[in-house]
């Protein structure tokens, strides 16, 4: 009996199923996502990027960057905080409330009155709703935040995890797969100047000592200077000076219109304080806020 | 229908896609050296686009998969679906003609990557103007296979056979499935990176597993004149790999559904099953001549016969099994490497690639060089002038190989607990990788060493072969001139 043909038709069915399963489904659950709701401001997300910041994306895979830096943080978990900004008049159950989360009387004082300390920690998000609620209850204002953890976020490389809806817009899509560089998903919010990414493309060790990424003279053009030197000028050789072209400028507008750090129903965020806010962002260092100077060095370091 | 028309049949079809895998190797080393040489010096010829970092290191890659496993892989296909069909390749002429254009493809589409077209997908970066070309190359190449196993004439099915056509007809679906939703008409946001993670995955652990183990599992038992140790393994192995192997590829923690992911694991940890069955399956061959000895299969090829003609099989046959371990190495690596991602460490590191260049360089092209160096001196009657020179290529691909993946493999894993730790400045982890980096520079050199000696010892062959051609025309063409002096002496 000859089972050439039914042997064929199985092993098709075998390797299709493959196809059914991680070409149509994806395609039908992520492939007509559409724009979402911000958490909290309710903000259209994402919004297409800008002209110039488009097509430095095709800069980017022209260069072929993905294949040094990946554009995905990712959160290895997430813990709730509870802070409290303003204690209200009903003292006696509130310092009751308080009383089972300090240690100690003094530490309950400094909970009570230093408002940049998150009440609770390391919470599950059950817990801190239960106690929001108890506190305002008892006539306190309180709310929760929500801490994304994992390394990249204790890089600062972002501040939640990457998500399908980050690159809904993107064509092509470009997560790379491998860390020579840092990652890229977070690094508008991280450095914001275009400045400095010509800066450092053009000559990365000028701004980050040591880097190990190649520098990328050819985005950029010599040209002679006719009416003093432009204020771009990367460098001034005699008659000529060196400035940006049009692809270094627009892929220092892509790079910087990277910042994947909406707060979304699918990757919660701190979820900002009603408005008299005290001072939320300081207690949250760890958690990836922009960077002074001095941090962005380091934080940016090998790209 | 005899062996030496089967072999003709085969002849200038083989040579041409034989002889253009080994330049694409030798261009892809070169390729890849220019890669490693920028971790040395990040300006070494940063000043020229098109040899930039980002675009020397994919058309490396592409280089190997469709320069050479893709086209070296169909050679052997098409050889054993003529062989195992005891039939000759059907529209040889044309089948040349979709070399050809395979070639053509290949050269556009490297070029162009080169010169910034890439598509920015991962395994598929040609431009969709080279992959049209490619494409009718494959097609034509393909085809005629297909109808060479249509017109067998041994209707029962070797197991190779299964593979062989299978894999046939699975490339051009994940191409065009990959080609079409990337690239003519786009599929949206991170579906598109679904896709292209499935189309990769099924190319490299699919296809090129498909066309090596056929390649295995005929030729192993046919240098040691023995059977196929088991065909029910054999049979299992070719059910798994297309069930489990086509699942795998979509790594964890990426920003997709997590069902994907979690699937995707699931089916690559399955995969140790044709892993072992297909270790277990050729050490079992093996043994049915070997006498028990203490080394590793295949490391001990002093125990083969060892008279002159039997000296190119086992040289062969040594490629081969170095195949077939790597098979195992690079399957356990890439289990380990989804095993250890719940808390993503070996992602983004070398390890990854390291997995990536055991699959290709010590598993595919191993076994093609194996195949290659048996098939060829069948085609044409003439022996590799220097069998020597074969096992000089066998030593320095293995140590080439050995130091391109060990060095890669350690920095990786160092890498992942770095990359895990927030302590450690990126800047610092990417120095500390850059050792390992360059010890690799020393396994692509040896790689470059050796695929200059695989085109010497092609190149060698068929100067041979056409040397020994020619004397026979001239033979044929000056017998008229010595007749009258032979005539008096008769």
């Amino acid at each position: 009996m000859n089972y050439g043909p039914l042997i064929f038709l199985a092993a098709f069915f075998a390797l299709a199923s493959s196809w059914f399963g991680f070409v149509l489904a994806p395609q039908v659950q992520v492939g007509r996502l559409q724009q979402t709701n911000t958490l909290v401001l309710s903000l259209t997300y994402p919004t297409a990027r800008p002209g110039l910041a488009r097509q430095g994306l095709d800069v980017y895979r022209a260069s072929g960057c993905a294949a040094c830096h990946t554009q995905q943080v990712i959160q290895t978990n997430t813990v709730c905080q509870v802070f409290l900004t303003d204690a209200g008049t009903n003292q006696a159950r509130i310092r009751a409330l308080l009383e089972n989360l300090a240690g100690s009387v003094e530490d309950e004082m400094i909970l009570l009155i230093d408002h940049s300390k998150p009440i609770l920690k390391d919470a599950t998000p059950e817990g801190a709703d239960d106690l929001v609620k108890a506190l305002t209850a008892a006539g306190a204002k309180a709310y929760r935040e929500n801490v994304a953890l994992g390394p990249d976020i204790a890089r600062g490389w972002g501040k939640r995890q990457s998500v399908a809806d980050d690159f809904l817009y993107d064509y092509p899509v470009m997560l790379g797969s491998q860390r020579i560089g840092p990652d890229l998903a977070g690094v508008g919010a991280r450095l914001p100047d275009e400045n400095w990414h010509l800066r450092h493309l053009y000559a990365p060790k000028s701004v980050v000592p040591g880097s190990t990424m190649p520098p990328y003279r050819f985005l950029f053009e010599r040209r002679k200077i006719e009416h003093g030197a432009s204020p771009d000028a990367m460098a001034v050789e005699g008659d000529y000076e060196i400035v940006p072209a049009t692809e270094a400028r627009e892929l220092a507008a892509y790079l910087t219109s990277l910042r994947a750090d909406a707060p979304l129903f699918v990757a919660p965020l701190t979820v900002p304080p009603p408005p008299p806010s005290p001072a939320t962002n300081t207690s949250q260092s760890s958690a990836g806020v922009t960077p002074g100077p001095g941090e962005a060095t380091t934080n940016a370091a090998p790209k | 229908m005899s062996v030496k028309e089967i072999n003709f049949s085969c002849r200038l079809p083989l040579l041409v896609l034989f002889i253009s895998a080994a330049i694409w190797l030798v261009i892809c080393s070169a390729l890849t050296l220019i890669a490693s040489l920028k971790f040395h010096s990040p300006t070494f010829l940063a000043d020229i686009s098109w040899l930039t970092y980002g675009r020397v290191r994919p058309a490396a890659s592409n280089a190997m998969l469709y320069g050479f496993c893709l086209q070296a892989g169909l050679g052997v296909a098409l050889w054993l679906l003529a062989h195992l069909g005891r039939t000759p390749l059907a529209g040889r002429g044309l089948a040349t003609l979709g070399a050809a254009l395979w070639n053509l493809g290949v050269t556009i589409g490297v070029g162009g990557i080169l010169g910034g077209d890439s598509t920015g997908f991962d395994t598929l970066e040609m431009p969709r103007y080279a992959v049209v070309i490619m494409f009718l190359g494959y097609l034509v190449l393909g085809l005629w296979g297909v109808i060479t196993f249509h017109r067998r004439a041994q209707r029962t099915l070797f197991v190779s056979q299964w593979f062989v056509f299978t894999a046939l007809f699975w490339f051009p679906w994940i191409y065009t499935t990959a080609e079409m939703l990337l690239v003519a008409r786009p599929v949206r946001g991170v579906a598109q990176a679904i896709i292209a993670w499935w189309y990769a995955d099924n190319l490299l652990v699919v296809w090129l597993g498909l066309v090596g183990i056929a390649t295995v599992f005929y030729l192993v038992p046919k240098l040691l004149k023995v059977e196929l140790h088991s065909h029910y393994l054999a049979l299992l192995t070719f059910w798994m790999l297309l069930l489990f192997g086509s699942w795998g590829g979509i790594p964890g923690g990426a920003p997709v559904p997590a069902w994907i992911p979690a699937l995707s694991g699931a089916a690559t940890v399955l995969m140790v099953i044709p892993l072992i069955a297909v270790t277990v399956n050729i050490y079992a061959t093996t043994q049915q001549i070997v006498p028990k000895t203490p080394y590793l299969p295949g490391l001990a090829p002093h125990y083969l016969p060892l008279d002159t003609r039997r000296l190119t099989l086992s040289n062969s046959l040594r490629f081969l099994l170095f195949g077939v371990f790597a098979f195992f190495i690079a399957g356990v690596m890439r289990v380990t490497s989804v095993l250890a991602d719940p808390r993503p460490m070996l992602r983004f590191t070398w390890f990854d690639f390291a997995q990536n260049q055991v699959q290709t360089y010590g598993f595919f092209a191993m076994i093609m060089f194996g195949a290659t160096y048996f098939i060829l001196p069948q085609l044409t009657d003439t022996e590799f002038p220097s069998p020597k020179l074969i096992r000089a290529h066998f030593w320095v691909a293995a140590l080439g190989i050995g130091l391109l993946v060990v060095p890669l493999a350690t920095g990786g894993i160092i890498q992942g607990f770095q990359l895990m730790n927030p302590t450690i400045a990126p800047l610092t982890v990417a120095k500390n990788a850059l050792h390992f980096l360059r010890v690799s520079t020393l396994g692509d050199l040896l790689l470059l060493l050796g695929h200059l000696i695989f085109l010497v010892n092609l190149a060698g062959w068929a100067s041979g072969f056409y040397r020994a051609r020619a004397a026979a025309a001239f033979a044929v063409m000056t017998e008229d001139l010595f007749k009258p002096s032979e005539a008096p002496a008769s």
